[in-house]
């Protein structure tokens, strides 16, 4: 893990054929700050499930500039990465953990990528204003944040 | 650019489909198409191999969400075998091996099918 601050972005736009690019961009930087294999596959996993969100979700067919905001910092021992559109947005208060008995009960198609984030991810949360910038910001800390210290 | 590909073996009554690539919300549809396909020819034991898959989201997920309850209603099963261990822990994390069965090998899984004659892929 490098000890200065490092930024990474990419601007692209709102398709899901641009996923697997995402997802390379986000492995590839990942796997360059030491995070073990199994790790770098949550994270891919978690900004997929981000990006899906805003590519099916966040625009409606008249908003001309459909793009994503996807950046990734490297600060000390952990990795944040944020994904910005600037679609209509949506109310994190009504976005619940799927009940998984009720769930699985139900079969119930889709809703699981924000589950997923939560699980993957160690942080997940959001910042949402309708029509300007809606953020979600995931981290993943490098190592157990319970024994980490940060070095200088 | 082919990221995805969905490769389909009939036998007398079972039907594999290997999944190739990567199923995401980009290729997921056409795992879907295939699938309805089988449903609209009334073929509904499948088996579906995930050897050459590499990657798995929750859009790809959903698509096997998407059938099950018809193709259980029909007499038939969805089954799944082959998954590399980083393809199961998305599915065990979404606590899928509660609704579906999955075999390590292929020939396990054709085995739990009633009257299945020999679908396994000629490799």
């Amino acid at each position: 893990m490098p000890k200065a601050k490092i930024e990474y972005k990419l601007r692209i736009p709102s398709q899901t054929e641009n996923l697997e690019i995402i997802r390379f961009f986000v492995g590839k930087v990942a796997e360059k700050v030491g995070f073990a294999e199994d790790d770098v596959g949550k994270i891919e996993l978690a900004v997929d499930e981000a990006c899906t969100n805003v590519m099916k979700h966040a625009y409606t067919e008249t908003v001309k500039d459909k793009t994503l905001d996807v950046a990734i910092l490297i600060d000390y021992q952990k990795l944040t990465l944020v994904v910005t559109d600037h679609g209509k947005g949506f109310n994190p208060d009504k976005i619940r953990q799927p009940d998984m008995k009720e769930y699985l009960a139900e079969l119930r198609v889709g809703g699981l990528g924000i589950f997923l984030m939560r699980t993957l991810m160690d942080e997940v949360d959001y910042d949402i204003k309708p029509g300007v910038r809606n953020q979600v910001r995931m981290v993943k800390y490098l190592i157990n944040r319970k024994n980490s210290k940060i070095v200088n | 650019m082919e990221n995805f590909k969905v490769v389909r073996l009939d036998g007398v009554n079972l039907t594999t489909l290997k999944i190739i690539g990567f199923l995401d919300a980009h290729t997921a549809p056409t795992l879907e198409e295939a699938i309805q396909k089988l449903l609209d020819e009334e073929q509904v034991n499948i088996l579906v191999d995930f050897k050459e898959l590499s990657y798995i989201s929750s859009a790809g997920l959903g698509v096997f969400m998407g059938f099950i309850e018809e193709v259980r209603s029909k007499n038939g099963d969805i089954k799944m075998c082959a998954m590399s261990p980083k393809i199961y822990r998305v599915f065990d994390l979404l606590g899928f091996p509660t609704i579906y069965q999955i075999f390590d090998k292929q020939e396990e899984a054709l085995a739990t099918f009633p009257q299945n004659s020999a679908a396994s892929s000629s490799e």
